[in-house]
């Protein structure tokens, strides 16, 4: 009843980046009513009674130490134990969220467990808001309308963009091992369909895959975005984080800092910007600590549609 | 030498057929999924310890139509699943890579 029936995993694309995307605090009430561990159960069921809410955390000094609702309101009833201190009802067993996971945690929080409500603590463990399964579904609603909308804006006008150009964006999440290679095996198979030779496909892919690969491996997460003409294929790597330290130490081969259990599965040879760049015909990365990291390559395709048009401009 | 001769130099297992008839012209000896994709050619057996999936996508995205997983390491299903969709042979081998890398010279008369 309180599981939010959409899936982690094999939901549509939107769906996924959405329930990535946010994070609990974009969806928690952070305006909540709480108590303090002295107050009387008869305070309780009051403040839960006058505002129409069904539990409470209790509080002190900012931190979370039980979470009080109506269910322990009536059992202090049944047992008359109303005017009985808070702390004696409340329960201590608490499963909290912190305020930057993404919304797909608390989406399955509420699939594995029983409660109705989830505390969202801070970074400093200090409770700054509650989140029901109600907030998740209310504010997933509103930003699925936004997102269906954009997608019908979208679709509209396909046929016009295509004049010999091709524009793909791929989401890629971080460690998602289980899709890496995603993205630059769709770029390969275009690649295909355009009869590109296999040896500037090839230089592509190594950019498109390696790009992705970093984004996988030491990005927050972020988007590959492939564009292609006549002339030459873009392959741009955004993310949102958490930056490079030393832009020029990592265009070093060998130079890596990604962890052991990476490495063990074959990744993270300090190999990948360096990779890049060899194959690229235009080379460029910007990125700072704690912002985002924006990598460009270009690679020019065997020049077939000017020397075409070369042709006939002699003719003429 | 084509694909479907690799297990009987190896004394290999099927894992995944690929297509049998592929012609083996090169190997690569590699556990770095960045090397590679840098440096292995196409139409390589590539010859490896790295027994998961994205040893198939570099496979596929560098144009190999066959890997070798040594020393006995067992197959996650997703990587067989994924070899069997890319159309890519997948063999696995007791040997490791030392005597699988010499063994396919010797099949490829490159010794």
């Amino acid at each position: 009843m309180q599981s939010i029936p959409i899936s982690t995993y094999d939901s549509p694309a939107a769906v996924l980046e959405l329930i990535y995307r946010l994070k609990v605090k974009d969806v928690m009430t952070a305006d909540i009513h709480t108590t303090g561990r002295t107050a009387t159960m008869r305070h309780v069921r009051n403040t839960l009674k006058d505002n129409s809410i069904t539990g409470m955390p209790v509080v002190e000094n900012r931190r979370i130490l039980g979470i009080v609702s109506m269910e322990d309101v009536l059992q202090a009833l049944d047992t008359g134990s109303i005017d009985e201190a808070v702390e004696q009802h409340m329960s201590k067993k608490l499963i909290v969220l912190e305020e930057d996971m993404p919304v797909f945690f608390a989406i399955s929080y509420f699939g594995r467990y029983s409660y109705r409500r989830f505390p969202v603590i801070n970074k400093y463990n200090e409770l700054v808001g509650i989140v029901t399964s109600r907030d998740i579904t209310t504010k997933l609603l509103i930003e699925a309308n936004h997102e269906i909308e954009r997608l019908e804006r979208e679709t509209e006008a396909p046929a016009e963009t295509y004049t010999g150009q091709i524009e793909r964006w791929f989401k890629v999440y971080r460690y998602d091992f289980e899709n890496a290679g995603y993205a630059s095996t769709e770029i390969k198979k275009i690649l295909k369909t355009r009869n590109i030779d296999s040896k500037t496909a090839r230089r592509i892919a190594i950019s498109a895959y390696e790009l992705e690969m970093n984004l996988v491996v030491h990005s927050n997460g972020g988007s590959i975005h492939f564009l292609m003409d006549d002339n030459r294929v873009l392959v741009q790597a955004d993310d949102t984080g958490p930056g490079i330290d030393n832009v020029d130490l990592a265009l070093t081969e060998g130079f890596t800092t990604a962890t052991e259990w990476i490495r063990s599965l074959g990744f993270g040879a300090g190999m990948g910007l360096p990779n890049v760049q060899r194959v690229s015909d235009e080379f460029s990365i910007t990125s700072e600590p704690d912002r985002g990291t924006h990598a460009k390559s270009i690679i020019l395709l065997p020049n077939t549609a000017t020397n075409t048009q070369g042709v006939n401009n002699e003719s003429s | 030498m084509k694909a479907a001769d690799i297990p009987n130099w190896i004394e290999g297992e099927v894992k995944a057929p690929g297509n049998p008839e592929a012609e083996i012209v090169d190997a690569y000896t590699s556990d770095l999924l960045s090397d590679v994709m840098g440096n292995a050619s196409a139409d390589s057996v590539l010859i490896t310890v790295q027994g998961h999936k994205n040893t198939v996508a570099v496979a596929n995205l560098v144009g190999i139509p066959a890997i070798i997983l040594c020393n006995g390491r067992g197959v996650p299903q997703d990587m067989q699943a994924s070899a069997e969709k890319e159309g890519i042979a997948l063999y696995t081998t007791e040997l490791n890579q030392f005597t699988a890398s010499y063994k396919i010279a010797k099949a490829l008369n490159k010794q």
